[in-house]
């Protein structure tokens, strides 16, 4: 269920836009933000939300890549592995991280807590290596600094 | 941690300063004065002249005409029109746009409300790529300032113009910055490309009139303004004038941006300003704009960096994102990293690049695994040669370039792989 904050929250985007699917994908990144994921249910309530059918909302979600159809670990790390970055160690840092945390990438944990996969450009081409970890940039890592902020991480 | 660009000129001279990055110190330091002059003393026919006479090209990759591209909108009819700014930067070898959003969003802001007057549009969507979470926090800041002290809104000024922005967020699609595709990302859908005619100015978001630009773009506009045309052709060629936020990534010493005119030599950015390759290596080739940008041997460095030379030498300056490789690079394994990335984000509604892209990542792979045979390299240049000019947009040519790039400059490479029947550079990086 898409709790009420949410769906007031969806109301106040759609008034944004001069035909309320605009609101969509900030819809959408609302509902992962709440559940982590946008399951059957959440979708076929924003079918409803956006009077298109389920599936036209799942065609989105399964466009776009930071959107998930399934429950997810807690903790998403993402090693960017473009050519700016592979040039500068981006692959070593990345099977050093498999490593550390027993994933073949792109892959879980085996207590399901974190999430490690490799990302396409993330506009960070100078401060390679780099890694996404729950949004957020981290730049000119090394292995060590990388499993310092892997370790730090919650449970 | 971004940093400010090692060279700046008149875009980023003041991206070091925190104030900058708020609507008082921005203030302070001269902004939002061309605004309040487009606004109040210029007419929208004055300022599409000026900006297309000041020969402005598009920062984003196709570098077309910015006044052109304004004088596009219909001037007369009862439908709203719209402005969009292209915050999608996602072309692997790009990272200006973003210090743009960071540290210059009220001079974004400001290219945008002068350009909103220009065409008359009623609202600007400002669309962020998704993984840009703190660059799109800055603007959101930025445009709540500007809402509260009249700049955005209603009455612009006192000057009887309103306008609104709205800042929307992205979610992981590469596809979404060609200028179609964030149309239909921008109204909720999938973010594949619209087949043109009908252009964005007569059939864009939602249906009507939209110019879209690109952020850097924007931000040279309330410089050309405020100095004028004389002043902006100072920098640059006569055909490529103004400066450019230049990204240098890869094999460089001082790897960074650099803001620099149009036309300075790659060489001087390579060599001069980005230190060269570190530990006395040298160079082998370079990718001038971005990824999509076919790549130059170490022989061409001497470019100037302008469309009008890069063409000439059959590549672009696409978005000014030089990618570096030195004399270890392996060039079939950066055709492979190439060659991934444009079959992972190939949004499939085009048989030829939904297709072709899967083919010569495949064949690139089994090359660089020792496993290709003779007949491989014709195979990809008549696959990339049937995707080239085919489809709805222009990805599959953005595919197809830096691949017969590769087979122009760098063919014995991939013969090399062929004879020997394994990889023979075992000191380029890691795949």
């Amino acid at each position: 269920m898409i709790s009420e904050p949410i769906r007031a929250e969806i109301a106040a985007e759609i008034a944004r836009f001069p035909q309320p699917r605009g609101a969509m994908l900030r819809a959408l990144h609302l509902v992962q933000r709440e559940s982590g994921y946008v399951s059957l249910d959440a979708a076929r309530e924003l079918a409803e939300i956006f009077d298109i059918q389920p599936t036209e909302v799942m065609e989105v979600v399964s466009f776009y890549n930071m959107f998930f159809d399934r429950p997810q670990p807690k903790h998403h790390v993402y090693v960017c592995t473009n050519l700016p970055c592979s040039l500068r160690g981006a692959r070593g840092l990345l099977a050093q991280l498999e490593a550390h945390l027993g994933v073949h990438a792109p892959g879980d944990t085996s207590d399901g807590r974190i999430h490690l996969g490799h990302e396409e450009c993330l506009g960070a081409c100078a401060y390679a290596p780099m890694m996404r970890v729950d949004g957020q940039y981290y730049e000119d890592l090394d292995a060590e600094k990388a499993k310092t902020i892997l370790d730090a991480l919650g449970n | 941690m971004l940093q400010s660009p090692y060279v700046t000129n008149y875009l980023t001279q003041h991206f070091a300063d925190d104030g900058f990055a708020t609507l008082e110190g921005y203030e302070r330091l001269g902004g939002y004065r061309a605004a309040r002059k487009a606004l109040t003393q210029m007419s929208p026919d004055e300022l599409i002249e000026l900006v297309k006479t000041s020969g402005l090209q598009g920062r984003g990759g196709a570098g077309f005409s910015m006044g052109t591209k304004w004088s596009f909108m219909p001037k007369d009819g009862d439908r709203p029109k719209y402005l969009v700014c292209n915050a999608d930067e996602s072309e692997p070898g790009s990272f200006k746009d973003r210090i743009m959003l960071e540290r210059g969003s009220h001079q974004m802001l400001e290219g945008i409300l002068i350009a909103a007057w220009a065409t008359g549009a009623e609202t600007t969507f400002i669309y962020i790529r998704g993984e840009y979470a703190f660059p799109a926090d800055c603007v959101e800041r930025a445009v709540a300032e500007a809402y509260a002290k009249g700049y955005l809104g209603k009455n612009v000024m006192g000057s009887g113009f309103s306008h609104d922005v709205r800042v929307t967020r992205g979610a992981g699609a590469y596809i979404c910055g060609e200028e179609t595709g964030l149309l239909e990302s921008l109204e909720g859908k999938k973010g594949q490309p619209r087949k043109k005619p009908p252009f964005p100015a007569q059939y864009g978001a939602f249906g009507m009139p939209t110019t879209v630009n690109n952020v850097e773009t924007y931000s040279h506009v309330p410089h050309i303004v405020d100095k004028g045309v004389a002043w902006f052709q100072s920098f640059g060629t006569p055909k490529s004038p103004g400066t450019t936020v230049f990204g240098v990534s890869g094999h460089v010493a001082r790897p960074g941006l650099y803001e620099l005119p149009l036309g300075t030599p790659l060489a001087e950015i390579v060599f001069e300003h980005a230190g060269g390759v570190p530990g006395g290596r040298k160079v082998k080739g370079v990718i001038p704009g971005g990824m999509s940008m076919p790549v130059l041997p170490a022989g061409q460095l001497d470019v100037p960096m302008a469309n009008e030379f890069l063409r000439e030498r059959k590549t672009m300056l696409g978005t000014g994102g030089i990618i570096v490789m030195d004399e270890t690079t392996c060039m079939v394994r950066a055709a492979s990293v190439i060659s991934y990335f444009f079959r992972d984000e190939s949004c499939g509604q085009c048989t030829q690049c939904r297709e072709g892209t899967g083919w010569m990542n495949k064949i690139i792979d089994r090359i660089e695994r020792g496993a290709g045979d003779q007949g491989d390299i014709d195979v990809l240049l008549d696959v990339a040669g049937k995707m080239e000019g085919g489809t709805i947009c222009a990805f599959a040519d953005a595919a197809a370039w830096p691949v017969q790039g590769m087979l122009r400059h760098f063919k014995e490479d991939f013969v090399a792989h062929i004879g020997a029947r394994k990889c023979p550079f075992p000191e380029s990086f890691e795949l």
